[in-house]
């Protein structure tokens, strides 16, 4: 955690957090699918004050063509923060918490992807943050699952994602920026609704064993929610592109018309 | 390719032991390889330790220098730590800039003894806003056999409790010891098969589904937890993997 300290009451006197939320409430989530032209997929996810853009390229040819693997796809993740994202000017370009960040989001996106479908191949997912207030790497998986199955990569399952966590001694949802900041424990979660796994999970700061459980269960059940919002945003995707590409209507809206 | 064919072989092999609820060691599945710490094993740093954990073998070793302060932290020193998976340690390793299993490997440690606190970083700060002392922790793997995070964690912890903050040679009074508080343990678990072993060997690595770290301090709390590889766990199996982790990190510190 951030280990700092303020006089910035977290929790106040009616149990309410800093910008009015309850200790389970998440933040407002909208997202959107097929928000770009070129890439194969794409998804525009806002959560609260953060704005993310995920792309997909692929299954494409891997380079360089060592890293094939000749019996899947490589699902390779490139988590970016835009240099304007935060208060003071990140330096463009990864670092070490992006590469750390890459990898995690990379190795939850491969167990829900069928790469045996794709061998020596590799799926590109390109996370954009253009606006960080805590909670980017969980905006960001959700929305490259989203942009995954916008590209039309087969799927088990989508990854849903959000992180619980610990401010003012109170197990909470959904950490916001001051809370990310001055609070004292954060549990990011990636989780897969159909098959109830775990798929990427980090905690830093301090928690009891009692806690961790209470706040592991406010974050898996939060998935479960944020998981909705995905599935609704491809069904908008979809039926826009019905009426975009001229795609006949399903056969029991015909038999009306006719 | 060929390495996969290997990691199939080994795999069975693996598999069918574990069926057995055996281990090719011969290690119960919540059974860390033996450990062996020597501190002080680096004379020109401020603080080390050489730590084998079964046939992986670790040095840590900790510099400290004098340095500006983070703006938002102005009366705390700073804690960087580094990962070297260096050629020398394993066919699989490369020279060159650190890749991001080193780097994942580095900021794991890191984010344990960080927020474990084993270091009491307010007081390595000499100025406010100025001036604080800057930790540097490096790990430089020398021969690798599996988990990396707890050998070099193990390792961390043990340098600390033997390090000095080198005032008298800059001129800042006389030496003291690293104002160390806690212990965070870290205590690696994999699943395989959907079982789930303790500190794996490099081969039970490969065939790996799923890698769980969690560190502990002397409280039983937690204080840093990371998942790893492309595999997922349950529920019940993460909380598992934790109660695990708070025993066998006690039995670990009870050694230091």
């Amino acid at each position: 955690m951030g280990g700092m300290t303020t006089d910035l009451k977290l929790i106040d006197e009616k149990g309410l957090r800093l910008d009015g939320r309850r200790p389970d409430e998440m933040r407002p989530l909208k997202i959107e699918a097929g928000v770009l032209k070129r890439a194969d997929g794409s998804a525009y996810v806002e959560w609260g004050l953060n704005k993310v853009m995920a792309a997909v390229y692929g299954p494409r040819e891997c380079h360089p063509r060592h890293m094939q693997n000749p019996e899947r796809a490589l699902v390779q993740c490139h988590y970016n923060m835009a240099s304007f994202s935060v208060d003071d000017r990140k330096r463009p370009g990864p670092d070490r918490r992006s590469h750390e960040i890459s990898k995690i989001i990379s190795e939850a996106l491969t167990h829900v992807v069928f790469t045996e479908y794709f061998p020596r191949t590799s799926i590109d997912v390109y996370i954009e943050v253009l606006q960080a207030n805590a909670g980017t790497r969980c905006a960001g998986l959700t929305a490259a699952s989203v942009a995954l199955a916008d590209a039309g990569v087969p799927m088990r399952d989508l990854v849903a994602s959000c992180a619980a966590g610990k401010v003012a001694d109170t197990v909470v949802l959904d950490l916001g920026k001051e809370e990310d900041n001055f609070g004292q424990a954060d549990i990011p979660v990636g989780f897969v609704p159909r098959t109830n796994e775990i798929v990427l999970l980090q905690m830093d700061g301090d928690l009891t064993p009692d806690e961790f459980d209470r706040g592991l269960h406010m974050a898996v059940n939060a998935c479960k929610k944020v998981y909705e919002v995905q599935r609704d945003a491809l069904k908008r995707r979809y039926a826009a592109r019905a009426v975009d590409e001229d795609v006949p209507a399903p056969a029991e809206e015909k038999q009306e018309v006719a | 390719m060929g390495k996969d064919v290997i990691a199939d072989l080994k795999k069975d092999y693996i598999s069918k032991l574990l069926a057995k609820g055996e281990r090719v060691d011969g290690r119960k599945f919540d059974e860390m390889r033996p450990l062996t710490i020597e501190t002080n094993y680096v004379r020109s740093a401020e603080g080390s330790a050489r730590v084998t954990l079964g046939n992986t073998q670790v040095v840590v070793g900790v510099k400290t220098i004098l340095g500006e302060p983070f703006p938002d932290t102005p009366n705390t020193g700073v804690l960087t730590t580094n990962a070297e998976l260096i050629p020398m340690a394993s066919e699989t390793f490369e020279g060159g800039p650190p890749d991001q299993e080193s780097i994942e490997v580095a900021r794991v440690i890191d984010r344990g003894i960080r927020e474990g606190h084993a270091v009491d970083m307010t007081k390595l700060c000499v100025e406010p806003g100025k001036e604080v002392w800057i930790m540097f922790v490096d790990v430089h793997v020398l021969d690798y056999d599996g988990n990396l995070f707890d050998a070099a964690n193990i390792g961390a912890n043990a340098a600390f409790k033997t390090a000095i903050v080198p005032a008298s040679k800059h001129g800042k009074g006389e030496d003291y010891p690293l104002p160390v508080l806690h212990q965070p343990i870290s205590v690696t678990a994999v699943k395989i098969d959907g079982k789930i072993l303790v500190d794996p060997t490099h081969d039970e690595e490969r065939v790996a589904d799923a890698r769980l770290t969690v560190a502990t301090i002397e409280t039983g709390n937690l204080c840093a937890m990371q998942k790893g590889l492309d595999g997922a766990f349950t529920l019940e199996e993460v909380f598992k993997v934790t109660e695990m982790s708070r025993r066998i990190g006690a039995e670990v510190r009870s050694k230091f």
